[in-house]
């Protein structure tokens, strides 16, 4: 009650309405703020203290142990580890197959949807978005059984057309990890670019067909650039996406031993908070990764914005 | 070329309807298919007729093949899995399952059961919080709002799976982890739910309904809950179902926080019993049964809310 008074009294001469005001917008917002300030700003701030210091054993180790200011030391120590460093690598090269990849079948699809000759669209959409109700763990844990030889129709299919492939190998399991995430993730941006490609105005579409542009040219030079907003939405939540790479490497380091514990930089910090026990190395690892992600999206978003404008 | 700047990107989302004229309380509407007549003039050549849905139907094969594969998975037992065919089925279902109900106790329902709370009252708190953040962003004019969006856009920007160790380390320090608030605290907080909650409360919420409200003395609060909030129950519930989703399926989170088997969601509890399968092949249709168990409520979920998931997708991808 008192609330409600004492935002009507003084505001009103900028505020025309009562209660529309920056006090009521208080009591809105703080629950959210609260727990934003709870569960992600507070978080990062005390990893960001913790990365300045290491815990020194005194002595032979019976001591207990010093905590010592040491700058951007574990900073210095995380980037010039080789496996941490080999991890960024693996990570950056999913992320150069993944996204093309994804997002070009993605627009196939919708595309294709799209096209005036399509048929029973819903069911279709329904069944091209269904994977994405399948939780990420659950996703990598078929897909690992349907790498493996004896258990996979693939892989025996393949094998009696003559063709031999070890998904699992040193070499085939950074792509196959990328179609697990394909799988997981093409409905789903499927639909925001399908659902895009529904709003193109249609005077738009007639005035191509009487230029003379076929469905295959109107798809790709006039419908996909006009979808252009979309397309950079999904490449931005992707991009965020794929640097959380985490779920599916770490359930096929159970079945095969070409991933390892450190495989990826978020592995790496798993890693080293939980087997190493280095907690200022995890929390160091943790910002890089989060500066990078921040980077990344801030050029992705400068990119997006201009396309539109 | 030139055409192709001006038009999609001040278009509403189709899915969100325009204004006064929505029935308060009702589901979006689907959107309109203006383009039906657009279509059908086109579909007279046979072979690109054939093209375009020979092409579409192995996409479909692509996504569901590996679901099917389960479906017959769940089936049989372990012989059966390394030894017949992977598309016939086997006689073991019902063993399958038994096995799984009574293994450890019968600890499997427990984490089916923790999954359900975590993610059933992280979404619901999510949502509220959410929905309450979207509309004072919407509705209110406040110095420096444009400052706190801007930070509640960049806490969209950071992946979920960067603040996981920082966040373990922080409630490590006061003693929260393995507890369940150390999995339902994070899940409460959701940046992009209260993007999502400003664009319903904008395209749901006429300004004009709530000044009628405000002029008829109704006080901020009392327009809020008996106003604003059941003319967006289907923002809502948009909000709630991709919450839901997102912590069901979330495992880096829980898999940090929490020691104790019996805090795990069954997304832990299947990964643990996947990383015995080597020293015991037994324990893979343990885990074939519980993917199929686990994935049998969402996959529902997501065929009976379809027209949430659509209008929350189209929303999310509105500038």
């Amino acid at each position: 009650m008192s609330v409600r008074l004492a935002d009507r009294a003084p505001r009103t001469t900028r505020h025309p309405i009562a209660g529309t005001g920056g006090r009521t917008a208080a009591i809105f917002l703080t629950p959210f703020f609260v727990l934003f300030l709870v569960a992600m700003i507070a978080p990062v701030v005390y990893a960001i203290g913790m990365s300045l210091f290491a815990e020194r054993r005194s002595g032979l180790g019976f001591g207990g142990t010093e905590t010592e200011f040491v700058g951007f030391g574990n900073y210095v120590d995380v980037l010039s580890s080789e496996t941490f460093v080999a991890g960024f690598g693996r990570l950056a090269l999913y992320c150069l197959l993944y996204i093309p990849v994804l997002l070009g079948t993605a627009l196939l699809f919708a595309l294709l949807l799209d096209a005036a000759v399509a048929k029973a669209k819903r069911a279709l959409q329904l069944l091209l978005f269904l994977p994405h109700a399948v939780p990420g763990v659950i996703a990598a844990l078929i897909w690992a059984y349907l790498y493996t030889p004896g258990v996979s129709p693939f892989v025996s299919a393949l094998e009696s057309g003559g063709i031999q492939i070890d998904f699992l190998s040193v070499h085939m399991v950074l792509p196959s990890m990328v179609n697990i995430a394909v799988w997981e993730w093409a409905g789903y941006n499927m639909i925001i670019l399908f659902t895009a490609l529904q709003a193109v105005p249609r005077e738009v579409l007639e005035a191509a067909r009487v230029d003379g542009a076929g469905e295959i040219r109107t798809a790709l030079w006039i419908k996909t650039p006009l979808i252009a907003p979309s397309l950079g939405i999904a490449l931005l939540f992707t991009v965020i996406g794929s640097l959380q790479l985490f779920t599916e490497p770490t359930i096929l380091s159970s079945a095969t031993t070409a991933v390892t514990s450190t495989w990826v930089p978020n592995m790496w910090a798993y890693d080293a908070a939980f087997n190493r026990n280095n907690l200022p190395q995890a929390a160091a690892a943790s910002i890089i990764l989060a500066l990078v992600a921040g980077v990344l999206s801030w050029v992705v978003t400068r990119f997006a914005s201009k396309g539109r404008a | 070329m030139m055409i192709a700047t001006t038009a999609a990107p001040s278009r509403p989302a189709p899915d969100l309807p325009e204004g006064p004229s929505r029935v308060p309380g009702l589901p979006p509407r689907e959107p309109a298919d203006h383009r039906r007549s657009r279509n059908r003039r086109s579909a007279g050549r046979p072979g690109a007729s054939l093209a375009v849905n020979g092409i579409l139907l192995l996409g479909v094969a692509y996504m569901v093949l590996p679901l099917l594969w389960l479906l017959f998975a769940v089936t049989k037992d372990a012989k059966g899995l390394y030894g017949s065919s992977a598309f016939s089925p086997g006689g073991a279902f019902v063993e399958n399952l038994q096995q799984l109900m009574t293994q450890d106790g019968g600890i499997f329902w427990r984490w089916l059961g923790n999954s359900v709370l975590y993610a059933g009252i992280g979404a619901l708190v999510c949502g509220f919080v959410a929905l309450m953040a979207g509309y004072a962003f919407d509705k209110f004019s406040f110095r420096g709002k444009n400052g706190l969006y801007g930070f509640v856009l960049v806490g969209v920007l950071i992946p979920n799976t960067a603040t996981v160790i920082p966040l373990y380390l922080l409630a490590a320090s006061v003693g929260a982890t393995n507890t369940i608030w150390a999995v339902l605290i994070p899940a409460f907080c959701n940046p992009f739910s209260v993007y999502l909650a400003r664009v319903f409360s904008a395209g749901y919420l006429p300004d004009e309904t709530l000044e009628a409200a405000r002029v008829d003395g109704a006080g901020p609060i009392r327009s809020f809950f008996s106003i604003g909030l059941p003319m967006l129950v289907p923002g809502f519930v948009t909000i709630v179902l991709f919450q839901f989703v997102a912590i069901w399926n979330n495992f880096m989170l829980p898999l940090i926080m929490l020691q104790d088997r019996d805090l795990f969601p069954s997304s832990v509890g299947i990964a643990l019993w996947q990383s015995q399968v080597q020293q015991n092949p037994e324990f893979s249709t343990l885990v074939i049964a519980g993917s199929f168990v686990s994935i049998l409520p969402l996959v529902l979920a997501f065929i009976g809310l379809q027209r949430f998931w659509r209008s929350g997708l189209s929303a999310g991808s509105v500038k």
